[in-house]
C-alpha cells in the first residue's frame, strides 16, 4: 500500500471549511440492496462481488466466463460477471445466486428443483446453472429440449442430465413435490 | 476436536491396529471414534487405513439437545462421500437423519516424536476407495454409540437393554416410554465399554443404507453459501496470481517488473522455482512469477504488465505428434518391451494353431483435468503455526509439502479441506500448495494463491497419449486362443520416485479384459520418455485400455459376422470366479449379467436391423462390474446420441441416488472426453489454453438422459464406484458409431476422426 504522507493543514480563522465532496462512486443494486463502488471503475463485477462484497456464490470460470460459472442476472438477463466492468453498471440491478431465495429462506423453484433432482456434482458450477436456468425459464416458461441444449454452461462431473430434469420439473410446476 | 477439551474414557480393540474409543464431550455429549495404533505386521486391508496411527477417528457426536454431528473424513470432490460415509454411521446408530449434520473433518494429524500420526486414518477423495475402506469401521462406530445409549436407557428404566429398541434417534421401552438420544448422551458417555464390539445390525433392518438421499450440501450449494477453498478468507490476505514459464523445465531469462509494480494495489513480485530433486507434484510445477496485490483485479492487471522472457528446457523440443510417431515406431519394431506385464501360456505356440487372426491399432490423445475450480490455496504462516485451506484430494500429501517447506512440527500444521470443485486426479498433486507456501514466506501476510483458467490448462500433470496394438488368435470354434496387447505411453508415475519396474502400473492393468479368459495372453508395455509433466487421471489406466480392448472385441465380432453380444458372452464363458493378480476375484457371471442387462434395456435384438447404430462394451475394476449400451443416429454429418444405458454391479449400495449420479456423471464425462477432447503440444508448448480449445461437451452434444441400472448385490460388501462408468462409455459409443456410419474410429477424439473419415 502507498505510504500516507502527512500534510500540513491550514486552518483559517473564519472557519470556512468546506467538506471535501464525497468521492464519486457507481451506485447499483445487488440482491435488492444498494451499493456504491468507489474503486477502479474498470473492475469487473465478478471481483467486486467476490473480493469486495465477499459474495462468493458467483464463481470464477475463466476469461469471458467460458464455463458459465460466473453468470449473474443483470436487469433480469444472464450475463457473465467477469465481462461486466463496474462502470457499465450504474443504476442497474444485479441478482446473484445468493439473491435467488426468498427473504424467509424459501428456495426459488429452480433451486428447489435442483435439490429435488440432486442435480449437483462437485457443485462449483451449480450457481451458474441456476442463473442460466432462471433466465431460460423467464424467457420460455415451458422450454423444449432444444432450448435447454442452448445453455452455455459446462460441467465435467456430468450433472447435465439431472439439470435437464430439474428445469423440466420447474416448467411442470413440480418443484418441491415428490 | 482436540484432546484438551474432552477426557478419554475407554476403548475397545477392534483389531490389532484399531480401537473404538468413547469420549465424554463437552456439555453432556457422547463422542465415539476410531483410534488406530501402530503395528508392524498389520494385515493388508488395514494398510488402506493409514500408515501410522491416531487419536480419534471418523466420529459421531450426540449432543444433549439431540443433534447428531458426524465427521466425514475423505474430501468430497463431487463423489458424494460427505453424504454416503455419514449415512453408514447414522444407520447403525438408528439416528434421525433430519437431526444429522455433517462436517468435513479436515486433516487429522498429531505429533508422534516429530513424525505425523494420521488421526482419521485414510483421507483420500476421488479414488473410488472411500466407501470400501470405511464400510466396517464406520458401522462399528455407529453400533457402539447405539449400544451405549441403550445401556443408559436400560439403567434409567431398570429393564434389560435387550428389551429396548431404537428408532430414529429414540430409545423405546416395551411399555411405550421413550427417551431421546440427546437425553441419554451424558449418561451413555460414562458407561464402561463392552469387552468386545457390539453386534452389527442385521442388514434387513437397515433404515438408511440402500435408501436414496440427496447430497447433504445441496441446500448450501444452491443458495451459494458453500465455501470452496477459493471462497475462503483470512480477512487480511494478499492475492497472488501467477505467470508460469510455458515449459515446465524452462528458465526465466529476463524480467522487468517496473510496470507491474506501478499498478495501484500491487505490492510485490515474487519468483518461484521448482526445488531440484523433488518428485513431480510436490513442488512448483514450472518456474513462475507471482504478483501479489490487495485484490484479484489489481493482481491480474499487474500480471498483464509483466515483461518476461522465458527460455525452454529439454521439453522445448517435444511435440505430441512426434511422441505418437515414436510410440508407433516402438510397437512396429522388434525391441523388447519395457515391461512384460502378463504372460499366460504361450502366445507364439498358439499362433501356429490359428484359424483366424486379426490385429488393430488404437490411438488416444493426451488429456488434461479441467477441474471447475482452478488450482488455489489459502495460507497463513506464523512463527509456530501454518494454517491452510486446500482444495485437495489427499490432505496428507499436502501436509508433507507444507512440512518440508516450513520445517514446522506435525501438529503445528492445520489443513482444512472444504468441498472441492472437482479433482479427477489433479488434486492428488500439490504443486499449488508449494507455491502458496513459498509466496507466503516472502511476505508477512496471509496469501490466497489463485490460478487463472489459462494457467490451469497450460500447467497440468497431463494424461499421456497412448498407442495400443492388439492382435488376437481364434480357433475354429471361434474361441479366443491367443491375445497380445502392446501399449506405448509415457508413464504417469515417471519422475515420482517410482521404481522403473513399476512404471507400467499407471498405464495397464494386469487383470484387464480379456486376461484370465484367454489361455495364451500377453500384455507388454513400452515406455515413452517425455519431459511433459504427467500425473494421475480419473479412470486410468482402465479408460484408455477399455477403449482399445472393447473396440477390438467388437471388430473381432464383425470379422466373424457375429453379434458382438454373442462374442462377448462366449468369451466370458460359464459364470465362475477367477483370481485377480492384485487379490480378490473376477466373477465372469456378474460381468455377463451387467452386459445382458444393458443389451435387454436397449433392445439389442434389433442390433443389426436398427436404422440407428447400437454399441455395447463391458469392463471390470477391482470386483465392480459395468457395461454400457449406446444408440446413436447419424443425421447428415451430425452425430446424435439417442440413448445411453449403463448397468453396474458394485455390491451393496449405500446411497442409490448418489450412485446413480456417479454412474451417469462419469458416463457423461467419458462421452464428453471421447467426443471432443485432446491436449496437443508443439515445441513443448501446450496448444489448449481455455475451454474454447478444450471443449467439454455442451448440453446439445450429450444425451438427454442416462438410464442407469443398478444390480441388487447386497450379498457383497460395497465396492468403489466414483469412476466405474468411465471405461466403457467411449468404446460403446465408437461401436455404435461403426454400426450407424460404417466408420471404425480407432483414434480419439472421436468427432474429429469421424468427420475426417466420413
Amino acid at each position: 500500500m502507498a505510504p500516507v504522507q502527512a500534510q500540513a493543514v491550514t486552518v483559517t480563522s473564519d472557519s470556512s471549511i468546506v467538506p471535501e465532496k464525497i468521492r464519486d462512486g457507481i451506485d447499483l443494486e445487488i440482491n435488492g440492496e444498494h451499493y456504491r463502488h468507489t474503486g477502479d471503475p474498470q473492475m469487473p463485477l465478478l471481483w467486486y462481488l467476490r473480493d469486495v462484497l465477499r459474495l462468493t456464490g458467483t464463481k470464477y470460470g475463466g476469461e469471458h466466463g467460458q464455463n458459465g460459472a460466473d453468470l449473474v442476472l443483470l436487469d433480469g438477463k444472464a450475463v457473465s460477471a467477469i465481462d461486466q466492468p463496474m462502470t457499465k453498471l450504474a443504476g442497474r440491478q444485479v441478482v446473484t445466486v445468493e439473491g435467488l431465495a426468498g427473504n424467509d429462506g424459501s428456495l426459488h423453484p429452480v433451486q428447489q428443483a435442483f435439490v429435488d433432482e440432486d442435480a449437483i456434482g462437485c457443485g462449483y458450477c451449480t450457481p451458474g446453472w441456476l442463473i442460466a436456468a432462471v433466465d431460460l425459464l423467464r424467457r420460455k416458461p415451458n422450454p423444449g429440449d432444444d432450448d435447454i441444449d442452448r445453455l452455455p454452461n459446462l460441467c465435467r462431473c456430468g450433472c447435465q442430465t439431472r439439470v435437464r430434469s430439474a428445469i423440466k420439473r420447474v416448467a411442470a410446476g413440480k418443484a418441491g413435490q415428490p | 476436536m482436540s484432546n484438551d477439551r474432552v477426557t478419554v474414557h475407554n476403548q475397545i480393540q477392534l483389531s490389532r491396529r484399531r480401537f473404538l474409543q468413547v469420549l465424554a464431550g463437552t456439555a453432556g455429549a457422547l463422542v465415539v471414534g476410531i483410534r488406530m495404533a501402530d503395528a508392524a505386521d498389520a494385515p493388508l486391508p488395514l494398510a488402506m487405513l493409514g500408515d501410522t496411527f491416531n487419536d480419534l477417528g471418523a466420529y459421531v457426536r450426540i449432543d444433549a439437545d439431540g443433534n447428531v454431528l458426524i465427521g466425514a473424513r475423505d474430501p468430497d470432490t463431487g463423489t458424494g462421500v460427505a453424504t454416503s460415509l455419514p449415512r453408514i454411521i447414522a444407520d447403525e446408530l438408528d439416528a434421525d437423519w433430519n437431526r444429522v449434520s455433517v462436517v468435513s473433518l479436515g486433516l487429522g494429524v498429531t505429533d508422534n516424536n516429530g513424525q505425523p500420526r494420521w488421526t482419521y486414518g485414510r483421507q483420500i477423495g476421488g479414488s473410488g476407495g472411500a466407501i470400501p475402506a470405511a464400510w466396517n469401521d464406520l458401522r462399528h462406530v455407529g453400533a457402539l454409540a447405539r449400544w451405549l445409549l441403550l445401556q443408559a436407557a436400560a439403567r434409567r428404566l431398570g429393564v434389560p437393554a435387550s428389551n429396548l429398541r431404537c428408532d430414529a434417534g429414540t430409545v423405546i421401552a416395551p411399555d411405550g416410554r421413550r427417551f431421546t438420544y440427546g437425553s441419554l448422551a451424558a449418561d451413555a458417555s460414562k458407561i464402561a465399554l463392552p469387552a468386545s464390539v457390539p453386534l452389527l445390525k442385521n442388514a434387513a433392518n437397515y433404515q438408511l443404507i440402500g435408501k436414496p438421499v440427496g447430497d447433504v450440501d445441496a441446500r448450501a450449494i444452491v443458495t451459494g453459501l458453500t465455501r470452496y477453498a477459493i471462497d475462503e478468507h483470512y480477512g487480511d490476505e494478499l492475492i497472488a496470481v501467477l505467470a508460469h514459464c510455458p515449459w515446465a523445465d524452462g528458465t526465466l531469462a529476463q524480467i522487468d517488473t517496473t510496470d507491474t509494480l506501478a499498478v495501484k494495489g500491487v505490492l510485490k513480485v515474487v519468483q518461484l522455482k521448482p526445488e531440484p530433486g523433488q518428485p513431480l507434484g510436490s513442488t512448483v510445477i514450472a518456474p513462475a512469477v507471482a504478483v501479489l496485490a490487495v485484490d484479484t483485479w489489481s493482481a491480474l492487471q499487474g500480471r498483464e504488465k509483466l515483461k518476461l522472457e522465458w527460455k525452454p528446457g529439454a521439453s522445448g523440443g517435444e511435440s505430441s505428434n512426434a511422441l505418437e510417431q515414436r510410440a508407433s515406431a516402438l510397437l512396429a519394431g522388434k525391441t523388447d518391451p519395457t515391461t512384460r506385464v502378463r504372460n499366460d501360456g504361450d502366445v507364439e505356440a498358439a499362433s501356429k494353431k490359428a484359424a483366424r487372426r486379426l490385429e488393430a491399432t488404437y490411438f488416444q490423445p493426451w488429456l488434461g483435468h479441467a477441474t471447475a475450480e482452478p488450482m488455489n490455496c489459502l495460507v497463513r504462516l506464523e512463527k509456530d503455526r501454518a494454517s491452510l485451506v486446500v482444495p485437495t484430494q489427499a490432505p496428507q500429501k499436502a501436509w508433507a509439502v507444507v512440512q518440508r517447506l516450513t520445517g514446522l512440527s506435525p501438529a503445528q500444521i492445520d489443513i482444512r479441506v472444504p468441498r472441492v470443485g472437482g479433482g479427477y486426479g489433479r488434486r492428488l498433486d500439490h504443486d499449488y500448495v508449494a507455491e502458496a507456501v513459498m509466496v507466503a514466506k516472502a511476505v508477512d501476510k496471509p496469501v490466497r494463491l489463485m490460478w487463472t483458467r489459462e494457467e490451469d490448462f497450460d500447467h497440468d500433470y497431463y494424461q499421456s497419449g497412448s498407442v495400443h496394438h492388439l492382435s488376437v488368435i481364434l480357433d475354429r470354434k471361434r474361441q479366443l486362443l491367443g491375445w497380445n496387447q502392446r501399449m506405448a505411453s509415457a508413464s504417469a508415475l515417471a519422475h515420482r520416485n517410482t521404481p522403473d519396474n513399476r512404471l507400467w502400473t499407471s498405464e495397464l492393468h494386469a487383470d484387464q479384459l480379456p486376461a484370465a479368459l484367454v489361455p495364451n495372453y500377453r500384455s507388454d508395455w513400452y515406455a515413452l520418455n517425455s519431459a511433459m509433466p504427467r500425473g494421475p487421471m480419473r479412470g486410468m489406466p482402465h479408460t484408455s485400455n477399455a477403449f482399445a480392448v472393447e473396440s477390438f472385441i467388437d471388430e473381432i465380432a464383425h470379422s466373424m459376422k457375429e453379434d458382438p453380444l454373442v462374442t462377448h458372452l462366449r468369451m466370458l464363458g460359464e459364470p465362475r470366479e477367477l483370481p485377480l493378480s492384485v487379490g480378490g476375484t473376477f466373477n465372469t457371471g456378474r460381468l455377463a449379467n451387467v452386459l445382458k442387462l444393458v443389451a435387454d434395456r436397449i433392445e439389442w435384438k434389433n442390433w443389426l436391423h436398427s436404422v440407428n447404430g447400437l454399441g455395447i462394451a463391458c469392463w471390470h475394476i477391482d470386483g465392480a462390474y459395468v457395461a454400457h449400451a449406446i444408440e446413436v443416429a447419424m443425421q447428415n454429418q451430425k452425430l446424435v446420441i439417442q440413448r445411453v444405458v449403463c448397468a453396474a454391479d458394485v455390491g451393496r449400495v449405500i446411497n442409490p441416488l448418489g450412485l446413480e449420479g456417479q454412474l451417469a456423471g462419469a458416463t457423461l464425462d467419458a462421452l464428453s472426453t471421447a467426443l471432443n477432447l485432446a491436449i496437443t503440444f508443439k515445441d513443448g508448448l501446450i496448444q489448449q489454453h481455455n475451454y474454447k480449445d478444450y471443449p467439454l461437451a455442451s448440453m446439445a452434444q450429450l444425451p438427454n438422459a442416462v438410464e442407469v441400472i443398478v444390480v441388487p448385490a447386497d450379498d457383497r460388501p460395497p465396492a468403489g464406484a466414483s469412476f466405474l462408468a468411465m471405461p466403457t462409455a467411449a468404446p460403446a459409443l465408437a461401436n455404435a458409431v461403426f454400426r450407424a456410419s460404417a466408420v471404425r474410429v480407432r483414434r480419439l477424439p472421436l468427432m474429429k476422426e469421424l468427420l475426417r473419415m466420413l
